[in-house]
């Protein structure tokens, strides 16, 4: 299935304002997907005989920057017996604030690959996935403070007593 | 707001009697590094294992955000330290498509690179093969696969000028040409090399008390290891044919004759650790099958000239339009996969993901563990053949 047909599929199925937007500019187009309903999409689309996306490659959780306040999480899924790929995206808007963190739907029951992936995302960016069943730090120290990958952090200077910045 | 308590702690705060909990790394020969395993244990069974990793995090992603794309290249090298030939090329790769320069890579290039990137993945393999060996309790197979792995990183620190993290392939061509005499010193080490093969495969492959110890251990089944994103030899193993450099048809793999091999559980059940091992063995004939092929066009119709010039379509700034874009490429371990934003105005990536076979393959370990002894545990972890530098980037 080619990308148009998958877009006309979804919107077929889950209505017309279940895609936001699509982009085609790229190399790769992408289908920007309405937050709330990327659990049901994803489940269609990996469990619909046509486009058999059984396979999440890269799931990435990205900052806008400090001008545009939005966070957005990108999956790319690809099909094992169709060989073909698909690059999906959820984007909100947020302020920023540390107290309560952008939070997403997690999809780590459809892919259980997703669950590191979320925890990643959730590590380095300070994205909420609801759902996740195991939301803690991956690659930094537990009790680690802010969030790295965000385009605001500012490096600590020290870490428990010990001077990591000259 | 009551905090909801994670997998984690339900799993550790909720203990038998008889259960214990054991730390197996950071410090642990068998652990491949610096990667922690907290197992839950009655006795000798492993009720759970919860891995802990991070131990060498050095933020990849942070430094991609202040580095050009020339500039990523060494930081790449040292995510899967095992095969960083294969790590540059996914990445340069991925540019040059952004920037539109991928079909005006001259052929001998195109070939350098793939002929680079097989002689990495037999050094690769080969350690996965002797530290499994090791693992298990061989010691033997270890030396000879050290042994044999040197002649090639020889090869490769006389083309590129470092040992393990060579820098070599450059967006849009190659750091230098090959040192003149590479192809005949390559073709002698490929004759040097396949008898050995033989031997390792009497020592390892036939051994009954290897086959004992992996035969029917650690079976993945394959709808597992999809859902659980395992690729390379992990999914070949439970017996999939599946192999980017075919599927993707990348680079000039179209153009070159190799089989891809899959675990049929000759010696217990399909997608055990028998397999996996079995997998990568094989593909290092197919390796040198495909080096061999290079080797024959590098020589012939390609035959260095004086006006070759590996350089020569190197692009003066790299500055891809506005997009974001994802590259994968078969990596001795997998799927790797780099995931680019770029703005259109800077030399400098807004973000660069990169998505590591090795942290999608030991996120099953937990699933294919359940219930095993703990001296299969370290079989099964060895079979996974992870890198730590590409855990945790």
């Amino acid at each position: 299935m080619n990308f148009d047909e998958i877009k006309r599929l979804l919107s077929e199925k889950f209505g017309s304002d279940v895609i936001i937007e699509d982009q085609k500019g790229g190399l790769q187009p992408a289908l920007i997907i309405n937050p709330n309903s990327i659990v049901p999409v994803c489940k269609e689309l990996r469990d619909n005989k046509n486009t058999w996306f059984d396979f999440l490659s890269c799931l990435t959780g990205i900052d806008h920057g400090v001008e545009n306040n939005k966070f957005s999480v990108v999956y790319h899924l690809a099909s094992i017996p169709h060989k073909h790929q698909l690059v999906l995206k959820v984007i909100i808007d947020h302020d920023r604030s540390l107290d309560s963190l952008p939070s997403f739907i997690s999809v780590s029951d459809i892919w259980k690959t997703a669950e590191w992936h979320e925890r990643e995302a959730f590590d380095l960016l300070g994205i909420q996935f609801e759902g996740h069943p195991d939301l803690r730090r991956i690659l930094l120290p537990d009790d680690w403070e802010g969030y790295p990958l965000r385009k605001d952090y500012i490096a600590a200077e020290e870490y428990k007593g010990i001077k990591i910045k000259e | 707001m009551q905090v909801k308590k994670t997998r984690y702690d339900q799993l550790t705060e909720n203990l038998k009697p008889e259960e214990m909990i054991i730390n197996m790394g950071p410090q642990h020969p068998s652990t491949h590094g610096v990667l922690r395993l907290e197992l839950i244990t009655d006795g000798e069974i492993v009720k759970e294992v919860i891995p802990h990793m991070g131990y060498l995090h050095r933020c990849f992603e942070k430094h991609c955000e202040n580095l050009t794309y020339q500039q990523i290249i060494p930081f790449v090298d040292r995510m899967d330290y095992l095969s960083s030939m294969n790590n540059d090329h996914a990445y340069v790769m991925g540019v040059e498509r952004m920037m539109g320069i991928d079909k005006d890579i001259p052929k001998r290039v195109e070939y350098i690179r793939v002929l680079v990137c097989e002689l990495n993945r037999i050094a690769s393999h080969l350690i996965a093969i002797g530290i499994y060996g090791i693992d298990i309790g061989a010691f033997t197979p270890f030396l000879w696969c050290f042994r044999d792995r040197e002649h090639i990183l020889n090869m490769l620190e006389w083309a590129s000028g470092s040992r393990m993290l060579y820098n070599y392939i450059w967006v849009g061509g190659l750091f230098y040409d090959l040192p003149v005499g590479f192809e005949e010193r390559c073709s002698e080490f490929v004759s040097y090399f396949k008898p050995k093969l033989t031997e390792l495969n009497l020592l390892l492959t036939d051994n009954q008390i290897f086959i004992a110890r992996t035969a029917g251990v650690g079976i993945l089944p394959l709808d597992v290891a999809i859902n659980y994103g395992c690729s390379g030899p992990m999914l070949r193993g439970s017996g999939l044919k599946w192999d980017l450099r075919r599927t993707d048809e990348y680079s000039v793999y179209p153009e070159l004759e190799f089989d891809i091999p899959v675990g049929k559980g000759e010696m217990g059940k399909s997608g055990d650790c028998w397999d996996r091992y079995k997998v990568r063995a094989d593909e290092i004939v197919e390796s040198i099958l495909i080096v061999e092929q290079c080797l024959e066009r590098l020589q012939k119709e390609l035959k260095r000239g004086p006006e070759f010039d590996p350089r020569a379509k190197l692009p003066k700034k790299i500055i891809p339009k506005e997009q974001d874009f994802y590259i994968r490429a078969e990596n001795p371990r997998g799927e790797l996969g780099y995931y680019f934003i770029t703005d259109g105005k800077t030399e400098i990536p807004k973000r660069v993901k990169a998505r590591a076979p090795s942290f999608n393959n030991l996120s099953v370990l937990p699933e294919i563990t359940r219930g095993v002894l703990i001296a299969d545990l370290v079989a099964i972890l060895g079979s996974v053949d992870i890198v730590l530098g590409e855990v945790d980037r």
